[in-house]
């Protein structure tokens, strides 16, 4: 029996770290192996050279190259081989090198990883987490800055959640690994190596499936995931410089949702600005948008108001500041809420 | 298949045997000098922050301009993003390349026009596109003799695993299309050695698909261009498709972003030394006394002004005004877009004018 993720909690005095989001995951990924044998790592350079992001460093060295593979250069091929490992009792942790290049292997993830489970009434599980650096902000070429995640909220079968600090990053990539449905586990690639933070893992994480108030307020609501974490939390302090008392909830499951934070915090401030940087015709926002004025059209004083990337194809780098939601822009839709 | 050993000997193979003039192979080695010299400065325009990024191709120029000299102007080049070579003999001005990496565009050339398409960063995606290609040549009824068309498409050694190049094979085959699949093996898929790819050499592939594979020597430029004339002709006379290896080695790291010494042995890397694509060309025309010093130090010359004007180019280079994002998504005017536009242009206005109060930046 493998001991929950939940039990792993740090009961010595190194329990208290300072973390990046990178080293979080290096760390989560690590506790997962070593608590589970089934647990492999797999992707484009992720044994040797620890990945490109170095989100696997170490891991080869430690655990072999069975359980850390540097598969051939195909994502079909790596979700594919994930979803029959699966099968056979093992729990994959596939890593996509960049969040332009899951294309490849979106059959396997929309036609087997998400169906299987459906399809065998239950009997097959698909224990796999695919892990996605996305966003932008990096000042990349094309393919290497995008957020797809609706593709994937949009699928049956699948859960998504995107972390949005070190901490997080550590539980919920093992929380993940230990769910017996399939993750797609995307990392906002833009804040792997920011400042690290001070965590206490001796704290026990919060579920994996739910949303967290980061910041309380009065004014209006701000509902963000991954990458727009930061630039949310940003917008509320410059806001508060104003007198704007901004709440700031952060989603970290994008499937299933988790609203009933969002609804009593509606309920409060009466205002709400959700904020993405995935494209925003059909997408998560747009979905928030909808559920949030079911559930709480009596109490809102304004239209929910979004501040997404564009329906554009994500831009040249040196435009990127244009399509990527920015402090002013959050804040410019905040203003316009408390006008309405 | 060799044709100019590493020290500079003239060697001969029955079947693709080539005559080259002086001439044609003081241009060789002039092109090989000049790719090389620009590349070299895209390095050091991303150090000194001018670029995001650059991606080398040092040490496979034998590679590139050997496969790009071969094509004809009626042919159809597709490139992955490592082909700063084959785009130069293409007629593409390697300031052309700058804004992919200085993130000002994604490529700024004619695709038509040279007969060079874009440069593709999803592994393998090319190889598929240019099969369709190459059955439109047919299917037109521009293939059956030496005034044919052919296509040609470059990929990596890592690229081979992907599903799109098996299946571009399978239609190449299928379709008799008229495509050269030209594969660089550089032994190195970023950190993957090409054992991590393959069992067998890779040019034996082609023959599960049913046409002929054949490795070159992808330091040797003359193996090189003999090699592709070959496959083209094969392609443009009815008888594609046809699989090349160039066998290679990236001499410098994937990208600048990238540090090689973790993952690969510097011996590796001074055994490959010792088969550079250009030293075996100018040993070889010193001693047939095809180009004396002067056409040397005129080349290095040429070289460094052209060097020059790259830098020159990519350091004033405008960054694309605000709004340029929404342009060129759709052939037709697309009213979600236009009206993003329009929002995103006034907010930016009410930047400018505050006092205006703009309108819109979300919905
Ligand atoms: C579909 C896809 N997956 C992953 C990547 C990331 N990536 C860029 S280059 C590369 C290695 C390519 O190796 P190879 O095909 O040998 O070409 P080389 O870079 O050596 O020229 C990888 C994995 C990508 N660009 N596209
Ligand atoms: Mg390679």
């Amino acid at each position: 029996m493998v001991a929950p993720a939940m039990d792993r909690t740090v009961k010595t005095a190194s329990a208290t770290q300072k973390l990046t989001m990178a080293k979080g995951l290096n760390m989560g990924l690590r506790a997962a192996m070593e608590a589970d044998p089934k647990v492999l790592v797999m992707g484009e350079d992720v044994g040797k050279l620890g990945g490109v992001y170095r989100i696997t460093d170490g891991l080869q060295k430690d655990f072999g190259e069975q359980r850390v593979l540097d598969t051939p250069l195909a994502e079909s091929g790596i979700v594919g081989t994930a979803v029959g490992l699966a099968i056979r009792g093992f729990r994959p942790v596939c890593e996509i090198q960049f969040d332009g290049f899951v294309f490849p292997a979106f059959d396997q993830i929309v036609s087997q990883l998400a169906k299987l489970h459906f399809r065998s009434q239950g009997r097959v599980k698909m224990p796999v987490v695919i892990r996605i650096p996305f966003g932008g902000g990096i000042g990349a070429v094309e393919h290497h800055s995008e957020s797809p995640e609706s593709y994937f909220a949009h699928t049956a079968g699948l859960r998504v959640v995107s972390c949005s600090n070190p901490l997080d990053a550590y539980w919920m990539i093992q929380q993940a690994i230990e769910c017996d449905d399939p993750v797609i586990f995307f990392e906002p690639k833009r804040r792997y190596h920011e400042r690290a933070q001070e965590v206490d893992l001796s704290v026990p994480p919060q579920p994996l499936f739910s949303s967290r108030v980061l910041r309380q307020g009065s004014s209006a609501t701000l509902v963000c995931y991954g990458p727009m974490v930061r630039t949310c939390l940003d917008a509320a302090t410059a806001a508060a410089e104003d007198g704007i008392d901004l709440e700031v909830i952060d989603l970290r499951t994008l499937s299933p949702l988790d609203l009933d934070p969002v609804f009593a915090s509606v309920r409060k401030t009466g205002r709400l600005i959700a904020v993405s940087e995935a494209p925003r015709e059909s997408s998560l926002t747009a979905e928030i948008a909808t559920r949030v004025q079911q559930e709480c059209f009596y109490s809102l004083e304004a239209p929910v108001l979004r501040v997404t990337g564009f329906d554009t194809p994500y831009p040249p780098s040196k435009l990127e500041d244009d399509f990527l939601p920015d402090l002013d822009r959050v804040l410019h839709a905040v203003d316009r809420s408390l006008a309405w | 298949m060799q044709l100019l050993t590493p020290e500079g000997e003239r060697v001969h193979h029955p079947d693709f045997d080539i005559d080259i003039t002086a001439e044609q192979l003081r241009g060789l080695y002039r092109d090989m000098v000049l790719v090389r010299r620009f590349d070299r400065e895209g390095n050091a325009l991303q150090r000194q922050g001018q670029l995001g990024i650059w991606v080398p191709l040092l040490g496979q120029e034998a590679a590139q301009i050997g496969a790009g000299r071969a094509l004809t102007d009626r042919d159809m080049a597709f490139p992955s993003y490592r082909e700063h070579g084959v785009a130069w003999c293409r007629g593409v001005k390697p300031t052309d390349l700058l804004g992919i990496f200085r993130g000002t565009d994604h490529g700024t050339w004619d695709p038509y026009e040279h007969r060079f398409q874009l440069y593709v960063i999803v592994i393998g995606n090319q190889v598929l596109n240019a099969t369709g290609y190459a059955m439109g040549q047919r299917f037109e009824g521009k293939v059956g003799d030496q005034d044919g068309e052919a296509t040609m498409v470059f990929f990596g050694d890592g690229a081979t695993s992907q599903g799109d190049v098996h299946e571009g094979c399978v239609w190449a085959a299928v379709y008799d299309a008229p495509v050269v699949f030209f594969c660089q093996n550089n032994q190195w898929a970023i950190s993957e050695p090409t054992e991590r790819q393959s069992r067998l050499p890779l040019y034996q592939r082609a023959r599960g698909y049913g046409f002929p594979g054949i490795r070159v020597d992808g330091n040797d430029v003359l193996a090189t261009l003999a090699v592709s004339r070959w496959a083209l002709d094969q392609c443009r006379t009815g008888n594609g498709p046809v699989l090349i290896e160039a066998f290679t080695y990236r001499m410098d790291a994937h990208t600048t972003s990238d540090d090689p010494t973790r993952y690969r042995l510097a011996d590796e890397l001074e055994a490959w030394k010792l088969k550079d694509p250009i030293e075996r060309v100018r040993v070889h025309l010193v001693k047939q006394q095809w180009a004396d010093q002067a056409f040397f130090d005129e080349v290095q010359a040429e070289s460094d002004e052209l060097a020059a004007g790259f830098r020159e180019f990519c350091v004033n280079m405008p960054d694309p005004p605000p709004g340029r994002i929404f342009s060129e998504v759709y052939a037709d005017e697309h009213p979600v877009l236009a009206a993003q536009r329009d929002e995103f242009l006034d907010y930016l206005h009410g930047f400018a004018d505050a006092s205006t109060g703009a309108q819109g930046g979300e919905h």
